[in-house]
Formats: C-alpha cells, structure tokens, sequence
C-alpha cells in the first residue's frame, strides 16, 4: 500500500502565486523518504496541504487509502506531523502538551501517559516533563515535536526539517531514532537542508522545485547519475606544483588540491601521477556532499532563465 | 517492512469508536481550556468578582438608596441579575476570543487543525471552556451579591437556562471573533466598542420603562435587553420583555452563531492558507 499518493496537486495562493503545479509524487509505507527542494520550491506547500494546514486548489491525495477530502478524519489520524517552526503552546508543560496531543487523537488518558513516559524517554525529554515548552532548549524543542507527533502512533510521519538548528550530537541521535521507528514500521517522509542527513537516512528521494517534481527515483539510482565528483587532497608541499594529466585540477592553497574525477576512472591515476612527482597525499575527502552535487546539478538543470 | 512490523503498528483511529474518540477529544479540548483559565486565576477570576463588589457597594448601596426602588422592587436587587450577566457576557466572550486567538497567535491551533477532531468538537470544546468560566464568575458574582442583598431566585430553571444560553451566545461570538483577528488589538475592539455599549445600554442599570419611548423601542434591537431582562425574570419574576420572546431569540442568536463558527473553522478563514 502507499503512505501517500498525491496526484495532480496544485495551488494558487491570494495574489495568484502558483506554489505547486502540478505535483504527482508517491511513498510506499515503510520507506524512508526525502523531498527535496530549494526555498519557495513548494515543500512546505505539498506538506501543508498534506497535513490540512493548506487548502489545495486542484488535485488529489491519498493518506494510507484514504482520500484526503473524503475520508478527512480517517487520512488525518495516520499524520504525524514534526513542522519545521515551533508551534506548542509555550506557557503549557511537556507532559501537558503531548497528552493534549494524544487526546484530539482519541487515545485514552491512562494509553497517552504510557506513549508519554515512553517517546519522552526515547527522546530524552523525560528529565522535563513537567518544564514549560519555554524554558526549552531548541534541541529539546525539536525532540519535543517529535514525540508530540508520534502520540498517536501514525503510520506515516512527515518531518519538515527537524534537525534545522540542532547540533551535531544531538542530529545524529535524532537520526538514530528515525531510524529505529522506520524499521519499526512507520513510513517517514522528510525534508531537510542537510543532504548528508537524507543520503543517510532516505531510500528514496524526490526533488520539487518551482512547484513540480524534477526528480523522483531511489537514492541509489539518482546517485550512480552523479559522474563527476570533486576530491579534496592535502599534500606535502614539495616547492613545485604538482601536474595531473588527463584531469580538470587546481590548487586551493599551497597543499590543497581540488581534482574532479570521472567515476569511471577512479583514483588510481591521479595517485601514481602525484607519487612518481614525489608528492605525498596526507588526506582527502569530497568536496561536497555528493547528494548537495546532484541536487544543484538539477535545480540548476530546471533554471536556465536565472542562469542566463 | 515485515507483516510482523506492520502488525505491530497501532492507529488508534482504527480502534476507537467515532462517539469515544471525539468524546475524549472535546474532553481534552475543555480540559485544556479550564486549565489555562484555572492557571491565571487572579487574572481570570478574580478581577471580575471585585469589579462587581465595586458596582454593588457603590450602584447598589450607595447610589441606590437615593435612587430608590425600580420595578417594585430595592434597586439593588434590581440589579443583581444584571451585573451577573455582565460579567458572564464579558467573560464568556473575552476567554474565548484570547485563548483562542492566543493560539492562532502561537500556531499551536495547528495541532487540532492538524488532528481529527471535527469542527463542531472544536467549537464545543472552546466554547465549553467559556461558558465554565463565566458560570464560575457568575456563581462567584451571586455569592458576593449575597453579601449586600437577600439573593431571592423566582424562576431557577430559567436563570439556569438563560445563564447557559447566554455565556454560549458570547463565547461562540468570542470564538468568531478571534478568528477574524490578526493582532491582539483585534481582539479587544469589539468589546470595547460593541460589547460594552450593548451591555450597559441593555437594562442592567435602569428599566426600560423609564426611557422615552423611542429610545424604548431602539433598546429591543439590542440583543442584551433579551437576556438581561430574561436574567432578571428568572430572580425578580419580573421583566420588561415576554420570557417567551427573550428564550427564542436566545436560541436563535445561538444558532446564528455557530453557523458562522461552523462555517468559519471547517472553511479554514483566517487559520488556514
């Protein structure tokens, strides 16, 4: 069965700004998936109206096999949604906040407090049960719209940048948790800034940008599709500049190398070159993240007119 | 994802019935509501009880002896019932209108929009918090009323009934109120500029018997005359319109009411792009 199948999707907002036109994009349940997109590309749109937060102006979509316009309630209870701003009540306490949850949901007191004790645990939230949202760190924030969105145990979550601000410790054990409730069963579609966070953790990937779906593949397929990538090498300084025939090259500083290397080619070459010039390679690494590559590569692929 | 994995998984919407898992929505809604309101009770509760221990010592007790009686009856019995229903018009109305404009205002109304629940559980559940506030600051108002005059009730039932009807009316309108705000400034102009002439014009001072009789049949287009005076049958037995009359438009303003809130929330004006 599909989380989410949505077909046709468009909206026009007041003022005739067309955030989507058009967007077709499906989620098998149980997959891992990211939507990608530059600002203003319509993620935030699809999800709104996804999630009820947005009318649509034409389209359909499909929650779990229910339709979205009639069969609202039932497609609403299989949402969980992790927004991408703060939208608690700030005066109300972490445990009041999820079982407020859990109650528009229709889960019974003594089940919400058992989810509570539980995803608040999991979160490391439950230390501040009984701390106001605003006392908060934004990290706890974050973790605490997570376990609000996961109080009615949904079978699809919908995350729009969750680890938007959070540092580097706490993004990975957050990742660590997706990760665990995915293979627990539930679909996860996510939206990030941080494309080493959607190569990790995603299947599959859809791209939207200027409101349609430019890119909608596994993250494996779309990856092989990256054939150049750039290397980043910290050399010893030898007092000659090194020569890399058959590769575009440059030198960022004295002992840096920038190389772009075809897939098919590998890294061999350009290590024996270097090694028979006497130069030693003390380090590497991408350049960029090869997802962040192939996600400008599209978006730049779909805006000649800016280009030009 | 293993069948045993997806087994495993809970929805809740599929194991509840619709009466249960709405019952326990609008009972999380009301909850939520009487908890906000209970939390700032000097805020809530409190300024209202002084307020009219204040109207009582110097309309009733001070003012009042020289005024006389009105109606038949001390004027500070007279107004009792209407000072009553002051603060419950006022209370219902504004607890509503901040609460829920505080929410639209904080974004945490995306949580119900977000949600299941169905407009009219929304509506009941704002509404209800409301109402159980101005009941309170009623109760609370009667009791200190019972310190300056013995508190005689005719009718109890109609004081029951008309004093629900009415918080409904306000707190419904307070809810519509909020919706169409954008700043809390909005939410502060109508009562002041609407709601306060209304009740104040609207016989809780005076009978309408002693305005001349054009300005007496002006006051019957204002709604507040029809519960103020209902109110005030209930206590007194005693009104300047038919109970019969004030009842109907008391259930006719309440459906105008919700139609419009009803209409409002499940189109998504003003919280919904």
């Amino acid at each position: 069965m599909k989380a989410l199948d949505i077909s046709g999707l468009t909206k026009t907002y007041k003022g005739g700004v067309q955030a989507l036109k058009g967007v077709d994009l499906s989620v098998e349940e149980g997959d891992f998936f990211a939507l990608l997109g530059p600002n203003g590309a319509g993620k935030s749109t699809t999800i709104g109206i996804v999630s009820s937060l947005v009318n649509q102006t034409a389209g359909s979509v499909t929650v779990c096999g229910y339709d979205l316009k009639n069969q609202k309630e039932k497609a609403k209870a299989c949402i969980g949604l992790v927004p991408q701003e703060f939208n608690f009540n700030q005066f109300e306490t972490v445990m009041q906040i999820v079982l407020n949850q859990a109650g528009y949901y229709g889960v019974p007191r003594h089940v919400a407090k058992q989810r509570a004790e539980k995803y608040l645990a999991q979160l490391d939230l439950w230390g501040k049960r009984h701390a106001r949202a605003r006392e908060l760190s934004g990290g706890m924030k974050r973790r605490l719209m997570i376990a609000r969105a996961l109080m009615h145990e949904p079978r699809l979550l919908i995350l729009d940048e969750p680890t938007a601000g959070v540092d580097i410790e706490i993004r990975r054990s957050m990742w660590k948790f997706l990760k665990e409730i995915n293979e627990q069963g539930i679909t996860i579609i996510l939206t990030t800034h941080y494309l080493e966070e959607a190569e990790m953790l995603c299947r599959n990937i859809a791209i939207i940008n200027k409101g349609i779906i430019v890119e909608n593949t596994s993250m494996k397929s779309l990856l092989t599709k990256l054939s150049i990538e750039t290397f980043i090498l910290d050399i010893n300084e030898t007092g000659t500049a090194p020569v890399l025939k058959g590769f575009e090259y440059r030198m960022a500083d004295s002992h840096t190398l920038e190389v772009d290397v075809e897939k098919k080619e590998g890294l061999n070459p350009v290590f024996t070159q270097l090694s028979e010039q006497g130069i030693q390679v003390m380090s590497m690494r991408n350049k960029s993240n090869r997802l962040e590559e192939l996600f400008v590569r599209l978006v730049e692929e779909d805006s000649p007119a800016e280009e030009a | 994802m293993s069948q045993e994995k997806t087994a495993d998984m809970t929805h809740d919407s599929e194991q509840q019935s619709w009466f249960k898992q709405n019952y326990i929505a609008l009972q999380t809604i009301w909850i939520k509501e009487c908890t906000r309101f209970l939390r700032i009770w000097v805020q809530t509760l409190v300024p209202p009880a002084i307020t009219m221990s204040l109207y009582f010592i110097i309309f009733g007790n001070l003012i009042g002896e020289r005024i006389g009686p009105m109606d038949g009856v001390s004027y500070m019995e007279f107004i009792v019932p209407g000072l009553i229903m002051m603060s419950v018009i006022t209370n219902a109305y504004s607890n509503v209108s901040s609460s829920f404009f505080s929410a639209k205002f904080q974004r945490n109304i995306e949580e119900l929009l977000i949600s299941p629940v169905p407009t009219s559980v929304i509506i009941l559940g704002y509404v209800g918090g409301g109402v159980a506030r101005s009941l309170i600051i009623g109760v609370l108002v009667t009791l200190v009323s019972m310190f300056f005059v013995d508190v005689n009730i005719q009718h109890p039932v109609v004081v029951i009934v008309t004093l629900i009807l009415t918080a409904t009316l306000f707190a419904t309108a307070g809810l519509i109120n909020a919706v169409f705000a954008k700043t809390f400034d909005d939410i502060s102009v109508v009562p002041t500029f609407v709601l306060t002439p209304l009740t104040y014009l609207g016989g809780v001072f005076y009978s309408l018997k002693l305005l001349p009789d054009i300005w007496q049949v002006v006051s019957q287009a204002n709604p507040v005359v029809y519960m103020v005076n209902g109110f005030r049958f209930g206590f007194l037995g005693k009104s300047d319109v038919g109970i019969d009359i004030s009842m109907i438009l008391l259930v006719a303003f309440n459906a105008l009411m919700y139609g419009i809130a009803y209409y409002l929330l499940k189109t998504g004006k003003g919280i919904r792009s």
